[in-house]
């Protein structure tokens, strides 16, 4: 009956405490480290965005110089990856490629992300009406033709990143929402939701604070996914031509000029800007995986 | 917020009468200030497809400061329905009917909004699964820190985790400056309970609602925790709504009874009354029916049940609710027509039977 003989009978004692605190942060950080394939994901994207933007620096060529003295050699010691029919530094092309890419893949997946979470959690947590009208947007959206909307919306704004960011992400929310709803309806229904309305708490601070930390995972896997798609895409575009236009570059739009080049001698341009792509994409996924078990505290193994 | 708030005793008048578990309870809360919450005619039904489902029926009754009120009845008795509506926290199917009042002010008819700063600032809750209870994603401190921060945004993270250290403390956690950093699950039952009822606390409330706080824990363990809420109104004089179906966890901490029937109160009254000379057969049945070691010289004898089934709440029997199972019913007569009114029997004492001057007198079997 008295087995809680608590330890220290003066209350006051708890003000004392000193040792710093465990904080969530860094229960987070702790398990993510723990990840290994993550942690080496997170290294080479961050040397990768490191290369990409701080080319000027790291580079001696000139993306934009042709050189036609040089056009189409192949990888050496003074072009590593070679050069391109203008005689322009692949290795370069690729680096300067990325930086629109990996720009444009990251707005995109953050954004559609943002906001299909947004409306995935408001209909699901609200239901009723707003649940009904959400949902059924979000149909809408769904089937749209995907290419023509943006085939026109592009010709009509100019393709210039923000546009296909803002385009893309317009999209891409839909299968966020999908999930977000799904998942909210369930957690909605458990116990600690109806304590924290118990306790006083606003709908959105049950959304941000009890309903959301919980769905961490699917929605970051869902993110990873919509970093890869939006690179694909982009791709795409870019390969019919209503990606970014040159001078600027991007990798799908590297692709998209080096295909013609399959199967000839110059066959290696294809390689630069697909390796680029699969390794974002690669790291993403692991990067993404990592935050997963991090965001999952039950994960924690001893 | 003040640190030492809980254990600051508030200013209030001495304890209205039916203070402890003993004597007299002449109390139906008459005190200076009326009572903490009174409820009266609290009726809440349900609609399906099968009928209107009347989870309870006109339930009334007070509780006055810093008493302890149990809410007793099997399954589907109306016991937690009732506890949700206090809180406005039933789904938006429900039908409620009567008043609740607390503080002198209606809760009925509150929108969300108007509720919010009341809930767990004035009333909290504990609730039955601690486990399901907390959320898994934040650690047991965050959890107590939200709780204030709720309703005391200002709060700096320092303060709010020594008062998150210091609740655990308060509720006999071991080591409450590590623990306050664990997750519920890696606490043990009784200590997932234990960090529920130091939520709930948090802000000091006025009444707590407890919905059967032990039936998910183990005998010792019941003990422990009840024992945290004994110590708790001692420190802090709040009241408390005890709802379990164990008759045992209120003979040992309520003051007075409420006995639910098919979601109608069949008796109200303290504990001594109700338990020693219940005027309803419903709440004489319950207490036969509990297992006892002194009575084993009857060989042969079996545990004492009450026959049939519980009602259904859609087609509930004609007249008093209990008559069917009820070994002193006049059928034929008031029983089956008529639906008993709860009246006085006693003093403080109530019960919705007609003849409850039978019930005792060992008609039945």
């Amino acid at each position: 009956m008295t087995a809680v003989a608590p330890e220290v009978p003066n209350v006051d004692d708890g003000l004392d405490f000193a040792p710093e605190p465990i904080t969530q942060w860094k229960l987070f950080r702790r398990r993510f480290f723990r990840h290994r394939g993550a942690v080496i994901a997170l290294v080479v994207l961050i040397l990768l965005v490191i290369a990409c933007f701080g080319v000027s620096w790291i580079s001696p060529f000139d993306p934009n110089r042709l050189d036609l003295l040089a056009d189409s050699v192949g990888p050496g010691s003074a072009h590593w990856l070679g050069t391109d029919e203008l005689g322009r530094d692949q290795l370069t092309r690729i680096l300067v490629a990325g930086q629109l890419s990996l720009k444009i893949a990251f707005s995109i997946a953050i954004l559609s992300v943002a906001f299909g979470t947004m409306v995935g959690a408001v209909a699901g947590f609200f239901g009723a009406v707003a649940d009904q009208f959400l949902m059924r947007l979000t149909d809408v959206f769904l089937v749209v033709p995907e290419l023509a909307i943006l085939a026109v919306a592009l010709e009509g704004f100019g393709s210039t990143g923000i546009v296909i960011i803002l385009v893309l992400s317009g999209l891409f929310w839909m299968g966020i929402a999908r999930v977000v709803r799904g998942q909210v309806l369930a957690i909605r229904e458990k116990e600690y939701v109806e304590a924290a309305r118990a306790a006083g708490a606003r709908p959105a601070r049950i959304i941000v604070r009890h309903i959301l930390p919980n769905i961490i995972g699917p929605i970051m896997v869902n993110m990873t996914l919509a970093v890869t798609a939006a690179i694909i895409t982009e791709s795409t575009l870019s390969f019919l031509g209503f990606g970014v236009q040159p001078p600027q570059t991007s990798w799908g739009r590297m692709l998209s000029s080096a295909e013609g080049y399959v199967g000839s001698d110059k066959s290696y341009l294809i390689y630069g800007p697909g390796i680029a792509i699969l390794v974002t994409v690669l790291c993403v996924n692991f990067i993404g995986d990592g935050l997963r078990d991090a965001f999952d505290p039950q994960s924690e193994k001893h | 917020m003040a640190d030492d708030d809980l254990t600051s005793v508030p200013p209030i008048a001495p304890p209205v009468p039916s203070s402890s578990s003993s004597s007299s309870s002449s109390s139906s809360s008459t005190g200076a200030s009326g009572p903490l919450l009174s409820v009266t005619d609290l009726s809440v039904t349900f609609h399906t497809d099968d009928g209107d489902v009347h989870a309870v029926d006109s339930a009334t009754f007070d509780v006055a400061e810093n008493e302890t009120v149990g809410i007793v009845g099997e399954s589907g008795s109306g016991k937690t329905v009732t506890s949700l509506a206090l809180l406005g926290l039933l789904p938006r199917s429900a039908t409620i009917a009567g008043d609740i009042r607390f503080k002198g002010r209606s809760l009925l008819g509150l929108s969300d909004k108007q509720l919010q700063p009341i809930r767990g600032e004035e009333i909290a809750m504990i609730f039955q699964d601690a486990l399901a209870a907390l959320n898994p994603v934040h650690s047991v401190g965050a959890q107590i820190s939200e709780a204030i921060r709720v309703h005391h945004p200002d709060t700096t993270p320092k303060e709010l985790r020594a008062r998150s250290v210091e609740l655990l403390d308060i509720v006999g956690i071991p080591n409450p400056t590590e623990r306050v950093d664990q997750f519920p699950h890696e606490f043990s039952g009784g200590m997932r309970q234990r960090a529920m009822i130091a939520m709930s606390i948090a802000n000091d409330p006025d009444l707590l609602i407890a919905d059967e706080p032990t039936t998910a824990l183990d005998v010792t363990v019941q003990a422990q925790v009840l024992d945290v809420l004994e110590r708790i109104q001692d420190r802090t004089r709040s009241s408390i709504i005890l709802i379990t179906h164990d008759l045992g966890v209120v003979a040992g901490v309520v003051d007075r009874v409420i006995v639910m029937y098919a979601g109608r109160q069949v008796e109200f009254g303290s504990v001594d009354d109700t338990f020693y000379e219940p005027k309803h057969p419903y709440t004489e049945g319950l207490l036969a029916s509990l297992p006892r070691l002194d009575r084993r010289t009857e060989k042969h004898s079996r545990l004492h049940r009450i026959v049939g089934q519980p009602p259904s709440l859609i087609r509930l029997p004609s007249g008093c609710a209990f008559h069917p199972r009820c070994p002193y019913a006049d059928l034929g007569g008031r029983c089956d027509q008529e639906r008993p009114e709860l009246v006085e029997v006693g003093v403080g004492h109530r019960s919705a039977c007609f003849f409850p001057e039978r019930v005792g007198t060992g008609t039945e079997t």
